[in-house]
């Protein structure tokens, strides 16, 4: 349900465990799986398919397979099977995350084996495109719907020449979930700024040496660039398709840095790594008053840590300007077309029919509990008025729903997230687990990264 | 060894002595050799020396993101050597193997020493006992561990709180290859033990009725005659355990999880080969870096294989 880049789900361990485990030789193997040409079909045309071609399509029997780590889908996909009988399609469940990507990398390497449709994260699309592997799917209406979805998602799944790469599906707008009796207890107002944050955090902790306001784990780089798009960061900028623009130290950066940095090395906030079971029982033991988290947490929470129902609250996340109301997003996903699928028509027919067919978009958010990215749903009074009995009788879709229209638009991707993630995790979120200077580690994250692009072909621009 | 040279002369003599020749006998055997051979060659070849041979092929490319594939011969090979995160890599499990697998096939030797000398009650329930983790997937094991480390409500944690008593930081940067160590011992202990015990109880009882009329205790038994005996089996032990120590990946690829700050993607050089092909989109490089893995494990087995010899011909 939840989706994040350093997912803990256990096909992830699986696969990775299962993969290298007998090393060298297996390596081996695995990479000679990896051959075969590139798939660069070159320059799509924007030209529209005309609607006889699509009514045709949609009439041929067909066969198409759906790559997805979404629990009971096959509900969503029954209604669209319902309203085009002729075209079936196969769901397959190829690992949550970071283990499909590299599944689907392989086949898309080795030339067959690929879907026709695949799950994708916002963050992860320009992974993606990079290698030109995606349908641009403005010939067959994507356009249109523009206007159905919250801008901020929709300029995620658009490309710089205005391609429409995937169509969203559900969005991860970030606010702050906090511990409305911790709060009682120790006279604390909910942190409207990030001042007043930090005022509390040290407040909590003096009072409570066995409480801290959050944990901002360091091993969450997905949490950390939802930061850094709240605070209007732009650490990655694509011009053309070989430049870009590496900014992780900026002044920016180097201002959040600074705050959570000082933050962590008094040790009046948490630094363990998040979704583990240490982890889990400080959530439910109240050693963190708030969890900072996106809008699938509510959820989440409410699955794991069932000790604490009814004494939560959600608020918005505190902000660097209080006039201006700003966040970030931090997971939710997308349906995109696989290029070289031999049933474009009815691929991208499907993407768009999923999310966007007002009965399937419904069903992610009652059935799946998915945050929507209609602004239809987010306006439907049956999806903002539920009021949660776990955090007090709180309509707290309706506080989600009102941060997602604050999420700024123009945050962009890296084409190489997998790396960029995994470099901060051993800089920045080293630096704030060992306590020591995090403006410097982000020096060394922003060296780190640049080595890297330039190693894979990329003109680097610093700003 | 002294018992060396008849054995293997008696064996030779079975092999090459006459045993009731049948008629066509020889021809029928010489073309059913490659036979039966071949289900092996055709697995080695496909399975073994095709992927290795292609992995070497892939070493001496590039392939970036932008630019696509270029030859660029050894450069590759260039890169790793001078590569600090492989160098430390490759450093950190030669440690861990010096600290862990001593430890290791010592306890392996001592229990498989006390079970086979029969004093012990219960010796199956133990031998079982022992063996058991074995059993267990390491990437189990590696999460259950990781749980009992845990510096919060880590049950070694917990008790020390309770007597009042510095919790002791296993995942700590200090600790970690401690850890490890005991994640890897607690598994392998069991299997090693079952190949030494396997060796003992081939010792054909005939030399201990012996050596017992010649009035030798239990302490000189093991020294003279089972040791002995188990220097083939301690061989294979250890160049299995060479083989693991260097190909290190589940325990700390699993520990990650919950030390993200002590273990980092290169931690150990198959993890770092692991996170250059997957999460660094450089196969070619993560190629490269295998091969010169696969390098150091031939060489430090064929050392270890070299000193034992030479032991035992000194």
């Amino acid at each position: 349900m939840s989706r994040f880049f350093t997912a803990p789900s256990s096909a992830h361990l699986n696969r990775r465990g299962f993969l290298a485990a007998t090393g060298a030789l297996t390596l081996a193997t695995a990479l000679s799986a990896c051959g075969g040409g590139d798939d660069t079909s070159g320059g799509t045309s924007a030209e529209p398919v005309g609607q006889a071609d699509i009514d045709k399509a949609m009439k041929t029997p067909s066969e198409l397979t759906f790559w997805t780590w979404v629990p009971n889908i096959d509900k969503e996909v029954a209604l669209f099977e319902a309203k085009y009988p002729a075209v079936k399609i196969k769901v397959v469940n190829a690992g949550q995350g970071t283990p499909q990507y590299t599944k689907l990398r392989t086949a898309l390497k080795a030339g067959s084996g690929a879907p026709d449709m695949v799950q994708i994260e916002y963050q992860a699309i320009p992974t993606f495109t990079i290698t030109n592997s995606l349908l641009d799917l403005r010939p067959y209406g994507a356009s249109a719907l523009k206007d159905r979805f919250v801008d901020w998602t929709w300029s995620q799944v658009s490309g710089s020449k205005g391609e429409v790469w995937a169509i969203p599906q559900d969005t991860g707008p970030m606010g702050m979930l906090y511990r409305q009796d911790i709060f009682d207890r120790h006279g604390i107002e909910v942190p409207g700024t990030w001042d007043e944050f930090a005022a509390a955090a040290r407040k909590l902790h003096k009072a409570d040496p066995d409480v801290y306001l959050t944990n901002l784990a360091a091993n969450q780089a997905a949490a950390w660039h939802g930061l850094l798009w709240q605070a209007d960061a732009k650490p990655y900028v694509m011009s053309g398709s070989s430049d870009i623009t590496v900014s992780v130290d900026d002044d920016v950066s180097k201002m959040l840095g600074t705050y959570w940095g000082t933050l962590a090395k008094e040790g009046v906030i948490g630094v363990e790594p998040d979704f583990t079971d240490s982890w889990y029982a400080g959530l439910n033991k109240g050693k963190y008053a708030t969890w900072l988290t996106a809008a699938w947490g509510p959820v989440f929470l409410s699955g794991s840590a069932k000790s604490t129902a009814g004494k939560w609250r959600a608020a918005p996340l505190p902000q660097w300007d209080a006039a201006k109301p700003s966040s970030g997003n931090w997971g939710g996903s997308t349906t995109a077309v696989i290029r070289a699928t031999k049933n474009p028509i009815a691929a991208a027919v499907f993407a768009q029919f999923l999310n966007t067919d007002p009965a399937s978009a419904k069903m992610f958010a009652t059935e799946q509990f998915f945050f929507p990215a209609t602004k239809a749903l987010l306006a439907d009074e049956s999806f903002v008025g539920q009021e949660s009995p776990f955090y007090g009788g709180q309509k707290v879709n309706q506080v989600f729903a009102d941060i997602g229209s604050t999420v700024n638009t123009t945050f962009q991707w890296p084409p190489f997230l997998d790396q960029a993630a995994t470099d901060w995790t051993e800089t920045v979120g080293k630096s704030l687990a060992d306590k020591t200077d995090t403006v410097r580690a982000l020096g060394t994250w922003q060296s780190r990264l640049t080595t890297y692009a330039k190693t894979q072909g990329f003109t680097v621009h610093t700003s | 060894m002294m018992t060396a040279t008849p054995a293997a002369s008696l064996k030779g003599r079975r092999r090459d002595g006459p045993t009731r020749p049948r008629r066509g006998g020889v021809r029928r055997r010489r073309s059913a050799g490659p036979l039966f051979v071949a289900p092996f060659m055709a697995l080695f070849l496909l399975l073994f020396l095709a992927p290795l041979g292609y992995a070497a092929y892939l070493s001496l490319f590039q392939e970036r993101l932008v630019g696509g594939t270029a030859f660029v011969g050894l450069d590759n090979y260039v890169r790793a050597l001078e590569d600090p995160q492989l160098i430390h890599g490759v450093g950190r499990v030669a440690l861990f193997f010096v600290i862990q697998v001593p430890v290791m096939l010592l306890l392996a030797l001592a229990f498989a020493l006390a079970l086979d000398s029969g004093l012990l009650r219960l010796s199956r329930v133990i031998r079982l006992g022992i063996f058991v983790p074995y059993a267990v997937p390491s990437v189990v094991a590696a999460l259950m561990w990781g749980y009992l480390y845990g510096p919060d409500f880590g049950p070694f944690a917990q008790l020390s709180r309770e007597l009042g008593l510095p919790a002791p930081d296993f995942l700590s940067d200090g600790w970690m290859i401690g850890s490890l160590a005991n994640i890897v011992t607690w598994e392998f202990v069991g299997y090693n033990m079952i190949i030494l015990y396997a060796a003992l109880r081939t010792v054909p009882t005939e030399l201990y009725e012996a050596a017992a009329m010649d009035g030798a205790g239990a302490w000189r038994i093991a020294r003279s005659i089972k040791l002995p005996a188990l220097r083939p089996a301690l061989l294979l032990t250890l160049l299995f355990s060479v083989i693991g120590s260097f190909q290190l990946f589940n325990e700390p690829n699993l520990l990650m999880k919950v030390a993200p700050d002590v273990i980092s993607s290169s931690y150990t050089a198959n993890l770092y080969a692991y996170t250059l092909a997957f999460t660094g989109q450089q196969v070619n490089y993560a190629a490269t870096v295998s091969f010169l893995l696969g390098l150091v494990i031939v060489i430090v087995s064929y050392a270890v294989l070299l000193t034992a010899n030479r032991r035992r011909t000194s």
